[in-house]
């Protein structure tokens, strides 16, 4: 309490030095907001885990800043998110606000980012809209319609006539249902029924015995990180994977994180999305290596958006030669391009969101360990969801 | 048609499995336990160390699953919640929910945050199909494992000494005590039997609901709703409620899937309304 | 918690004794209002106190004044929420005061409505009821996104300035400033309240609710009545989150913020309105500083906190404060007569 009380007594002089635009700063605040606890635990404990693997390799300063990240746990509640952006904000005066891995908190914090002028580094979700609510918002993770709309060429040129959609019920499922039926749709394709579940709480039978009844011959699938396992298992259960009924959609379902634990069922699951663990490029290799002696888990498509985020903000403070405010470090990201772990990636300097390659994997069993290998590229795709307006 | 039905029962075997243990704290010893969940949890990771990590098989951790977690609730009942009988039901509600928040971080501490698996052996995956009914493996293995279960508690309960004596203390704790039973004793073992029940669902059903460490708070509110729909004088109280919310659930979400759980949390309130003490309970002076 | 039994000569001083102001009481006021100037830097943590000890109070009408447990309250503070964001967003009614007495207003007839289902059964059933309505309430919010948002929160609400002049800061000044001045003003209708004869008739109830009947108090009717009021109250909490932080998801339907009130008036003692506002400052330090300290493991300790409560007694805990109401007693001379009154 009596420390809390110096923070508060620092803190306010902090701002009246501000006042007086004399006030230099050396180190650089990036406020990490990521749930640590509640449904999307996962995900917050992959892009920590990232952040600091990136810290441990490139150190802790960068054109003549010390980087301080200061986590906090937003524990999967986006009001949370809110007052915790604030309190980064006014209280720790922190430059860079990052992480968001649901795509409510994203959007709660950008009228924040827009009044602080601060930098809203989004590094999970992957909602189309996002980057457009503030000037201030750039992506390092994905966009749904991204690996939506491939998936949807992909079938569509793989003999697959007739989908049933089974996306979780929240604006990134429905962003990826809508990427997948209008592209799916418009190259000739079926949909017999778009089934949503509920983003809590699921239990996927019910709705894939319906799914089976249509007797497609794929099913589209997008649950959140974290969930697919249990998709997966009941999916098995079924008897679908006997039954010739394929599973396709974006990444998300065939997690790296929780592929190992879901069982021959997931094999030849052939999904669409812009990183694979099983990625095989040295870069990833070596990133794979380190991410695996650091925890005791495998990185997934989260993690690397946690680890490009941090180079972008080494890279932009390297450009503007220490200069962190929101407009000198936003115009720094756009446009800048790097080799992340994934592929070669780039910032869209219109939409100030992510160009990735997209990659068509199906998982396979190596050396005893499911993988998601890839096996086809498509390059430096764009947000699907922003070039059709 | 029918596989829905198949599937509402192996589901409604598995809330009654872990759930009765809960029904049998609230109708013995009047007491809330909203911590059940965290007993079932125990059974589940164990099962999943002992299957994943160790390489024991399936059907064998099961009851070790059992007697693990019985252990644990054994441990508790007389270190922990024994003191905790007398209190008012606040007390309780606000002892076991304390108790499901540190299982919940601890667990997320020992075996981190993410779903976790049992690995079952390939022999119960899958389905086959008979007379045109689509029959899951490893839900007919959990309609067997319940449904003997059931019969079995319902035996014990009904015929043996153990029974007559649980029962006695039921009905009436003080005269009870009074002939010379050792109610404290009975409470023990039923809370760690309880319990035990509880584990061995968490082990079952890690396979089919999935198993993180958040699962006693996602499935603390099922097991309160069987309990109070059942009623807590009967084992057939629960058992028919857990059915019915087992093929009421798989249903509802086949036909109408637009309406989600709204229609069992209703139902519930509503048959709580109607009749406070349970849908199947007799009248009881409690 | 029940009227000690005292002679009849006391029994009016004692009444009279209970309502008047105690100096610690204008302490407590005065330091909360000189918040405001003393700690600009934690108004948004002072916020969140504020609204959340306003919900604390309500549960307080009826867990410690009615004698109701509770484990579903949030459905009346999300639904107060959801209403005022609603208002705000759809520019119904853009000025923030009169959108919250809406929202309470509109809180308050889904308490009356629901106030019925209490009034039978166990705790467990009640317990259960309540629970079932904030669960119900969340499905709808879930089900109807057109309105709701959905899973995603409702998006796009900005807030009018209070009264028109006073704009929502970004770091909370005015936030704190409303919500301190509305948790104010209810405090001081609720001490009215439960200090009127309708509040002590309301203890009466709680005590012995056959005894009460017996002497001409219609129970049911009062007991719907502190629940409507209370579900007005919490409402009225929901509104001041919901345009504090131009926001509403689902999650203010969650059972855990249910439960997490009950740890917050457990925490400050129930049953003398303060409970419900000193719970909500320990448990907001408290849950802001173990979450700094370990993001990922912070409930533990919360829940560690709630099962050792319960073992050493809630009593026990609360009895922290009586050196605190002793040294008030010795400032207020009438409870000290009452107090020695109680000794013989």
């Amino acid at each position: 309490m009596l420390s809390r009380c110096m923070i508060g007594a620092t803190v306010s002089l902090a701002i009246g030095a501000m006042a007086n635009g004399a006030f230099a700063q050396d180190t650089v605040k990036i406020g990490l907001i990521v749930s640590m606890t509640g449904q999307q635990a996962s995900t917050g404990k992959q892009i920590k885990a990232a952040v600091d693997l990136y810290m441990k390799e490139h150190g802790d300063s960068v054109a003549g800043k010390k980087i301080q990240v200061i986590l906090r746990d937003s524990a999967s509640i986006p009001d949370n998110t809110k007052r915790l952006a604030q309190e980064l904000i006014v209280n720790d005066r922190v430059n860079i606000i990052a992480g968001f891995e649901i795509t409510p908190a994203a959007l709660v914090v950008a009228p924040l980012a827009t009044e602080a002028k601060v930098v809203e580094l989004v590094m999970a979700a992957g909602t189309s809209i996002i980057t457009e609510r503030s000037p201030y918002i750039v992506r390092t993770s994905f966009t749904l319609p991204q690996s939506s709309v491939i998936i949807a060429d992909w079938a569509a040129k793989n003999s697959i006539k007739k989908v049933v959609t089974i996306v979780s019920d929240y604006a990134p499922g429905a962003d990826a249902e809508k990427s997948f039926v209008g592209q799916f749709t418009g190259t000739g394709g079926q949909v017999a029924e778009q089934i949503k579940v509920p983003l809590a709480n699921p239990d996927f039978a019910p709705f894939l015995q319906r799914a089976a009844d249509a007797k497609p011959d794929a099913i589209f699938i997008f649950v959140p990180s974290g969930q697919g396992g249990t998709f997966m298992k009941q999916y098995a259960e079924r008897g679908l994977d006997k039954a010739g009924i394929k599973l396709i959609g974006p990444g998300d379902v065939t997690d790296d994180d929780l592929l190992p634990g879901m069982g021959d069922a997931a094999i030849g699951t052939v999904t669409a999305h812009m990183y694979s663990a099983d990625h095989p490029s040295a870069k990833n290799k070596a990133y794979v290596a380190a991410f695996e002696k650091a925890n005791n888990f495998r990185p997934n498509f989260m993690s690397v958006g946690g680890y490009d985020g941090m180079n972008l903000i080494y890279e932009a403070l390297k450009k503007t030669g220490g200069k962190a405010d929101g407009d000198s470090l936003i115009a720094a990201m756009k446009g800048m391009s790097w080799e992340s772990p994934r592929g070669p990636i780039s910032i869209d300097p219109e939409t100030r969101d992510i160009i990735q390659n997209i990659y068509i994997r199906k998982v396979e069993n190596k050396n005893g360990q499911l993988y998601n290998v890839e096996f086809q590229t498509f390059e430096a795709v764009k947000d699907f969801g922003k070039i059709k307006k | 048609m029918l596989t829905i039905l198949f599937d509402g029962i192996a589901y409604g075997m598995l809330l009654f499995v872990l759930a009765c243990g809960l029904a049998v704290t609230l109708g013995l010893m009047n007491f809330i336990n909203l911590a059940h969940g965290s007993f079932a949890m125990a059974g589940g990771y164990v099962t999943v160390v002992l299957v994943n990590r160790l390489g024991v098989p399936f059907l064998l951790s099961l009851p070790i699953a059992f007697l693990a977690s019985a252990g644990i609730g054994f441990i508790f009942e007389r270190t922990l919640y024994v003191h905790v009988y007398r209190k008012s039901h606040l007390d309780q509600v606000l002892f076991t929910i304390g108790l499901v928040f540190m299982s919940v971080a601890a667990v997320d501490y020992v075996m981190g945050s993410g779903q976790v698996f049992v690995q079952v052996p390939s022999a119960w995956q899958g389905k086959f199909d008979a007379f045109g009914v689509g029959i899951g493996r490893y839900r007919l293995l959990i309609i067997v494992i319940c449904g003997l279960l059931t019969v079995a508690l319902q035996f014990i309960l009904a015929y043996t000494r153990f029974g007559s004596r649980l029962r006695a203390a039921v009905d009436d704790g003080r005269v009870a005590r009074g002939l010379g039973i050792n109610v404290n004793w009975i409470f023990a073992l039923t809370f760690a039997f309880g319990s035990g029940l509880a584990g061995l669902g968490g082990a079952l059903g890690a396979e089919i609901l999935g198993l993180d460490p958040s699962f006693p708070l996602k499935f603390m509110i099922y097991f309160l709703i069987v309990v109070t729909v059942g009623g807590t004088s009967s084992i057939t109280g629960p058992f028919l409620a857990s059915l019915l919310l087992g093929i009421g659930d798989v249903a509802g979400k086949y036909y109408v899937p637009t309406l989600g759980s709204f229609v069992i949390y209703t139902i519930m309130i509503v048959v709580l309304v109607w009749r406070p003490q349970g849908l199947f309970s007799r009248a009881t002076s409690r | 918690m029940t009227p000690p039994p005292i002679a009849v000569r006391t029994a009016t001083e004692w009444l009279s004794a209970r309502a008047r102001w105690h100096p610690l009481e204008i302490v407590f006021w005065f330091a909360a209002f000189a918040a405001i100037y003393l700690f600009p830097a934690r108004h948004l943590i002072l916020t969140e106190i504020a609204w959340l000890g306003l919900f604390a109070l309500s549960l307080d009408l009826i867990l410690g004044y009615a004698g109701i447990i509770s484990l579903g309250h949030a459905a009346f503070f999300g639904f107060g929420a959801y209403t005022a964001a609603l208002l705000a967003k759809h520019e119904i009614i853009e000025e923030p005061v009169l959108a919250l007495l809406i929202s309470g207003c509109a809180a308050m007839a889904l308490g009356f409505v629901t106030s019925f289902l209490v009034l039978r059964g166990s705790d467990l059933t009640r317990l259960m009821v309540t629970l079932g309505v904030a669960l119900v309430l969340r499905e709808l919010a879930n089900r109807y996104g057109w309105l709701t948002g959905g899973a995603d929160g409702l998006q796009g609400v900005s807030i009018k300035p209070v009264l028109g002049v006073f704009r929502f800061d970004m770091f909370g000044h005015t936030g704190y400033t409303y919500s301190l001045t509305v948790l104010f003003i209810l405090f001081l209708v609720a001490r009215r309240l439960v200090n009127s004869p309708f509040g002590l008739s309301l203890l009466s109830v709680k005590s012995n609710p056959l005894r009460s009947s017996a002497i001409g108090i219609s129970v049911d009717a009062r007991l719907v009545a502190i629940y409507t009021v209370a579900a007005g109250y919490a409402g009225i909490a929901g509104a001041l989150l919901a345009q504090t932080t131009a926001f509403a998801s689902l999650e203010v339907f969650s059972f855990d913020r249910s439960a997490d009130l009950l740890l917050v008036l457990i925490i400050g003692g129930a049953g003398y309105l303060y409970g419900g506002l000193i719970g909500a400052i320990i448990f907001k330090f408290m849950q802001d500083y173990l979450s700094a300290l370990t993001p990922q493991y912070w409930p533990f300790w919360i829940g560690l906190a709630l099962v050792v409560i319960v073992l050493v007694g809630r009593d026990r805990i609360t009895s922290w404060t009586t050196p605190i109401r002793l040294m008030a007693a010795r400032l207020n001379w009438r409870a000290l007569a009452r107090r020695s009154a109680e000794r013989l």
